[in-house]
């Protein structure tokens, strides 16, 4: 059974090639990924990313539930449309999902989840939802289309209602807002400017076609991999899943130890790990020479081995990069050896992210 | 349906064979091949005077999405390669059967041509694929 999101004939119109995704049948490139990857880096480009799984929270307990749930605070949300990253943890602290939970009230919460893991993470939500007063909503009416780049939020601002510009006007960056038909974000996985739009499927062809026209380019799942990997983003399922703790994931930022009495699944056996110091942990790579570094690579440090989480080409850099778990003694500017192809060739260990705003930064 | 020029020879993993006369072969990748691979990004080529014999690994294609060895479609000396590739792999993309060719061979032997496929043939390969 094959899953099409609502703008699957668009993406057919623009010749789109298509792939399987986790059972959606979902664009790859329209041509060349790495055009879209620069329209997005130098101008503004559109993914359709209506696969992802959108999830309502409410109730009494919501807040409460959230707490025990996720890795972050939802505590530390107190501003309406505020939204946070973080993951869920099952009870051996591996990471079940990573997802964004936006804040509405202590009785409302909409949180965005991966679609490869929907349904466990559906399972796992009702699972420890027991004895909490609130309803989890699946909103499977709703198409999403990520508009990222430089130039994304004027364009899209030629689309919106004179509320929905004033609603938008000066959002800081993870922020969503209900405006109208629309639920629009200022969040993304491209490391550049740009809104994530939530959109009722009735409307969604018709928003995704007015974006072409205002010189939006639509990309596929290739450019969104190499846009992501550049910013140092993770993907759950290469770079982190249920055997891996958030610690060696580069996900340590989006724990909240404080208030220590808050008791989040995975809470102790984080506490454990911290206090150890053995998790590996996730740094950037950088291969300046020919080739392309590629999940799985064996990474060989004086500490012991590590592994290429996810690597790829950088179109922005001209050259190789990746994410790759080493033993936690491995510096960031050290020079390690990763076998490619048969031979070792040289590589220098930076922090996990590599383009922000259309620039390097490491 | 990707472009199959009739007047080249292929072999199954997917490398392209002109024949330019004296024994001398021009050899690439075809318009299928790229397009599986997706956006290239280097091709490490063979040397000039290189000795290959059919079926060696003797040049790398690695696109954004995979690297891809290929294997010479003949045996022979390579007597060229296709410098332009190191500064435009994307030729490689964008005309896999012209601008964007790998090396030249000079055959040992002439009759090997025979064995590699048709384009009927190849596209009946690609078809099973």
């Amino acid at each position: 059974m094959t899953n099409k999101t609502v703008l699957h004939a668009k993406h057919l119109a623009s010749g789109a090639k298509m792939v399987d995704f986790y059972g959606w049948e979902m664009p790859i490139n329209y041509g060349s990924q790495i055009e879209e990857h620069n329209a997005v880096r130098q101008n503004a480009g559109m993914f359709d990313v209506s696969h992802m799984t959108i999830v309502d929270i409410q109730g009494t307990d919501a807040k409460v539930f959230l707490r025990r749930l996720v890795i972050n605070d939802v505590a530390k949300l107190t501003v309406a449309g505020k939204a946070l990253y973080t993951g869920m943890l099952n009870e051996d602290g591996g990471v079940i999902d990573d997802l964004i939970i936006y804040f509405f009230s202590d009785t409302n919460y909409r949180l965005v989840v991966n679609s490869a893991t929907r349904e466990k993470d559906l399972a796992w939500m009702n699972k420890q939802a027991t004895g909490f007063d609130l309803t989890i909503t699946e909103r499977p009416e709703f198409g999403m289309i990520a508009v990222q780049g430089p130039q994304a939020k004027a364009k899209v601002a030629n689309l919106l209602t004179p509320a929905q510009i004033v609603a938008v006007e000066g959002m800081k960056p993870f922020f969503g807002v209900q405006v109208g038909d629309l639920f629009i974000a200022t969040t993304g996985y491209t490391g550049e400017d740009g809104y994530e739009i939530i959109v009722p499927d009735s409307a969604a062809e018709d928003f995704w076609q007015k974006l072409i026209d205002a010189g939006v380019a639509p990309c596929g799942l290739g450019a969104r991999d190499t846009l992501r990997l550049e910013a140092g983003m993770n993907l759950y399922g290469l770079d982190m899943d249920e055997t891996v703790s958030p610690l060696a994931a580069n996900m340590a930022w989006t724990i909240s130890w404080e208030p220590s009495d808050r008791n989040f699944i995975g809470r102790d056996v984080l506490t454990a790990q911290k206090a150890a110091g053995d998790q590996p942990k996730l740094v950037g790579l950088v291969l300046e020479e020919k080739g392309v570094l590629r999940s799985h690579q064996v990474v060989i440090t004086e500490f012991g081995n590590g592994e290429i989480t996810s690597g790829t080409f950088s179109p922005t850099l001209g050259h190789s990069v990746a994410l790759a778990r080493v033993p936690r003694s491995v510096k960031v500017g050290d020079t390690l050896e990763v076998e490619m192809r048969k031979k070792l060739v040289k590589v220098q260990v930076t922090k996990p992210s590599f383009v922000r705003n259309g620039k390097k930064v490491f | 349906m990707s472009n199959i020029p009739s007047e080249l020879k292929y072999a199954t993993s997917h490398e392209w064979v002109r024949n330019e006369g004296d024994g001398i072969v021009t050899v690439g990748i075809t318009e299928h091949a790229q397009d599986l691979l997706g956006d290239m990004v280097f091709v490490e080529l063979p040397d000039v005077d290189d000795e290959v014999s059919v079926g060696d690994d003797i040049c790398v294609a690695e696109s954004v999405k995979a690297a891809s060895d290929i294997y010479a479609p003949v045996t022979g000396k390579v007597i060229e390669v296709n410098e332009d590739l190191e500064d435009s792999p994307e030729l490689v993309n964008s005309d896999a059967f012209g601008d964007g060719w790998l090396f030249k061979v000079k055959m040992e032997d002439a009759g090997e041509l025979e064995n590699l496929l048709d384009a009927e043939g190849y596209k009946n390969s690609i078809d099973e694929d």
